[in-house]
């Protein structure tokens, strides 16, 4: 950083400066263009062409902000005073409107038309969004996912959270718990495809997944499990749980540790048993975290893809909404519908939107 | 309560029953990962043959030679090997011939080959290797015996491409937000500007607002630019996509560094780019960290973005493995190497981490 704003020391030529700024300017764009083009026929080497992407990748934006604020700098005060801030944010505000503001729009106005874009069906895909057998399926679907994953996730992550507060091995226990939290939801999977895997009735098979080498050892029968209508979406969800237990012990077990010590002491002197002590006292201090933890959760499970797309596909009456989107824009072509089931996702969001938003207002950190 | 008789502090100390409760959980919570990566040490044959908990000590029925049936003989009807007559079928099962000794037909029925078994203690010496790394990893042609005995020949998975892809996505999708989000956070924080306030409130809107709505737009967009299936695509994406936390986290911390230090630097001179450089970000490393873990660890284990603007051109680890599990079912050797490839750098990272990735989840726990 040797380069940077020293003009007050002396105002040598002024031309030079200028000069010296515009070749930067000329740099800046050759760096940024010629890196692209280079970078798309730089087929040859993956280690050099993965070097070279990295490089210039986060080289150009550093590049950038210092060249647009070098730029800024130059102009006189009062300009200065309007250009440094947006130089600041305005990168991020550029993206932000450009990757999630007017695509909101845009995809509002693309329900209203066919899947062409071109027809004007006003409300004819949010007809199909709350009537199709297959949508109301996703519903019925996240709805279980919502409730019974939300409920498994935070129960389960709370329990854990107080008893490992409890035991001297607690890091260990929940970096057990955690750790699936590093995984993807395609790498978990195909973890739990080998727990559910099904090898069929041929002689002298063995089976080699968990769930029906279990069930098998207890006297069961084995089973296809995935294609078990009604019992193939606990399956699914119990990977959910897997994944997500640990977020929610971890949150949960940070607030519990920020229960005052003397309260749980007073409490302790006044007779109350350990359960006592955990609904009249625990509970009542960290119920915000509890609503913030469920709702992460709940709007996860309204979004949920990966995991769906991976195991089943959506058949065999699996199906979820984030899944039937992705079926009607890139299977079937139908623009008009799957922007109208981005949308009813967006609008089951929105209340808890509102509730960060007064969140955040109450919390006055905006001064 | 025996409970109180051990407090220690004001915490209670839980007896035995705690930690057995514990247990039960943390190992049904690494049984499934364990089993994934056991089996993917296994031998291509023994995956589809017996289950991996096999490879632990346990009784059970060792292969100790091959029978030959001579070609003459018919295998449609009963079939009389070492004086014993069963179907097909029966044999296929195994069919105990006495002296402790089991015979079992291999594979179809074309191969006219039993193997001889008998009852011992096994898996001290399980059959593991590296081979599935080796076949999933490599670009050129592998071979392997499937469970019929056939040997397969064919193109190799190219796993480590994908990881380089994955690498070339993750690290500019986890520092250009980083950078992009601390210069943002600082104005919002330190600087006068008109909108200031709304914009932010904007900002917090977005934190919950589900990817899909954005997808079809931005497909769009990029389709016109001719940027899909490049890592700039993908940069582009993560980079809004995950702007709000990056930014809400961000401006969290820098909004509480102490006013003091900004206002001596500005006295002695320093312009608002120099305070940011030389002060916000040496002085907003641990709330940098804690974003960066959890961009990072998003953009690695992303699935759908990936998808979606890289196509299968430049397959990232996480749609290599999602093919995998498409178009291959049955090369499920392949499968538990790739999962656990896939896994061994966001666990890397998180171990080394956690302080910091547990930090910031704990600060930002409204992600969308």
């Amino acid at each position: 950083m040797s380069l940077d704003g020293r003009q007050s020391v002396a105002k040598p030529n002024r031309l030079l400066k200028s000069l010296a700024f515009l070749a930067l300017l000329l740099v800046t764009a050759f760096v940024l263009y010629g890196g692209f083009a280079l970078l798309k026929n730089l087929g040859s080497s993956k280690i050099l062409a993965t070097l070279f992407a990295v490089v210039w990748g986060i080289g150009s934006v550093a590049l950038l902000y210092f060249v647009l604020n070098m730029g800024a700098e130059r102009l006189p005060r009062r300009a200065r005073g309007i250009l440094i801030p947006l130089v600041f944010a305005g990168p991020a505000l550029v993206l932000l409107f450009w990757f999630l503001v007017l695509p909101t729009l845009r995809t509002l106005w693309l329900s209203f038309f066919d899947d062409t874009s071109t027809r004007f069906v006003f409300l004819q895909n949010f007809a199909f969004a709350f009537t199709n057998p297959i949508m109301l399926e996703s519903f019925r679907n996240n709805l279980l996912w919502m409730v019974f994953g939300t409920i498994f996730c935070v129960g389960l992550g709370l329990i854990i959270a107080v008893l490992a507060d409890r035991s001297r091995w607690e890091k260990v226990y929940k970096a057990i718990i955690f750790m699936p939290m590093a995984i993807s939801f395609v790498g978990a999977g195909v973890i739990w495809k080998f727990v559910y895997s099904y090898k069929g009735e041929a002689p002298g098979m063995q089976e080699i997944g968990l769930l029906n080498a279990l069930v098998v050892a207890f006297g069961g029968k084995a089973h296809a499990w995935l294609l078990l209508g009604g019992w193939n979406n606990f399956l699914l969800i119990a990977i959910m749980v897997w994944l997500q237990t640990g977020y929610a012990m971890v949150i949960l077990s940070s607030a519990i540790k920020s229960v005052p010590g003397e309260l749980l002491e007073a409490a302790r002197i006044d007779g109350a048993n350990e359960p006592r002590i955990f609904f009249r006292v625990i509970i009542p201090v960290i119920q915000g975290t509890l609503v913030t933890v469920t709702t992460t959760i709940i709007i996860f499970s309204l979004k949920l893809f990966d995991i769906v797309r991976v195991m089943t596909g959506g058949n065999w009456g699996t199906n979820v909404i984030a899944n039937e989107f992705y079926m009607e824009q890139f299977t079937y072509g139908q623009t008009g519908r799957a922007s109208a089931i981005a949308i009813v996702l967006l609008v089951a969001i929105v209340p808890v939107m509102i509730y960060n938003l007064r969140q955040f207002a109450e919390r006055r950190a905006f001064k | 309560m025996r409970s109180r008789a051990i407090t220690e502090g004001s915490r209670a100390r839980g007896g035995a029953t705690v930690n057995i409760v514990l247990l039960v959980i943390c190992i049904l919570w690494a049984v499934p990962t364990i089993g994934i990566l056991a089996t993917s040490f296994r031998d291509s044959r023994d995956i589809f043959g017996s289950g991996w908990w096999t490879i632990f000590p346990h009784r059970g029925w060792v292969t100790t030679g091959d029978v030959h049936i001579d070609d003459a003989a018919d295998v449609d009807g009963p079939i009389t090997v070492e004086g014993t007559t069963a179907t097909f079928e029966q044999w296929r099962e195994g069919v105990e011939v006495g002296h402790g000794k089991r015979l079992q037909w291999y594979g179809n029925k074309r191969t006219r080959t039993l193997t001889a078994q008998e009852l011992r203690w096994v898996g001290f010496g399980a059959n593991l290797n590296l081979d599935n790394y080796q076949g999933v990893l490599s670009g050129g042609t592998v071979k392997y015996r499937d469970a019929n005995g056939d040997t397969i020949t064919r193109l190799g998975n190219n796993f480590s491409d994908a990881v380089m892809n994955s690498l070339a996505v993750a690290v500019p999708s986890t520092l250009i937000p980083i950078l992009i989000a601390a210069f943002a956070a600082y104005a919002f924080a330190w600087m006068e500007f008109p909108g200031r306030k709304s914009l932010f409130v904007l900002v917090v809107a977005l934190l919950v607002v589900p990817l899909q709505i954005a997808l079809i737009p931005v497909l769009r967009d990029f389709t016109k630019l001719k940027l899909n299936g490049t890592f700039l695509a993908m940069w582009l994406a993560h980079t809004g996509f995950g702007l709000p936390l990056a930014v809400y986290l961000l401006f969290n911390y820098i909004s509480q560094l102490p006013r003091d230090i900004f206002e001596s630097a500005f006295l002695d001179g320093a312009t608002p780019f120099n305070v940011f450089v030389r002060l916000v970000i040496p002085l907003s490393v641990p709330a940098l960290a804690s974003f960066a873990i959890f961009q990072f660890l998003w953009v690695w284990n992303d699935y759908l973005v990936a998808l979606i603007f890289l196509g299968d051109k430049n397959r990232v680890v996480t749609s290599a493995l999602a093919a995998m599990v498409g178009e291959k079912g049955q090369d499920w050797h392949y499968l538990t190497s790739g999962a656990f490839l896939s896994m061994v750098l966001p666990l890397a990272v998180f171990f080394a981490l956690q302080r910091y990735f547990v930090r910031g989840l704990t600060a930002g726990s409204v992600k969308g």
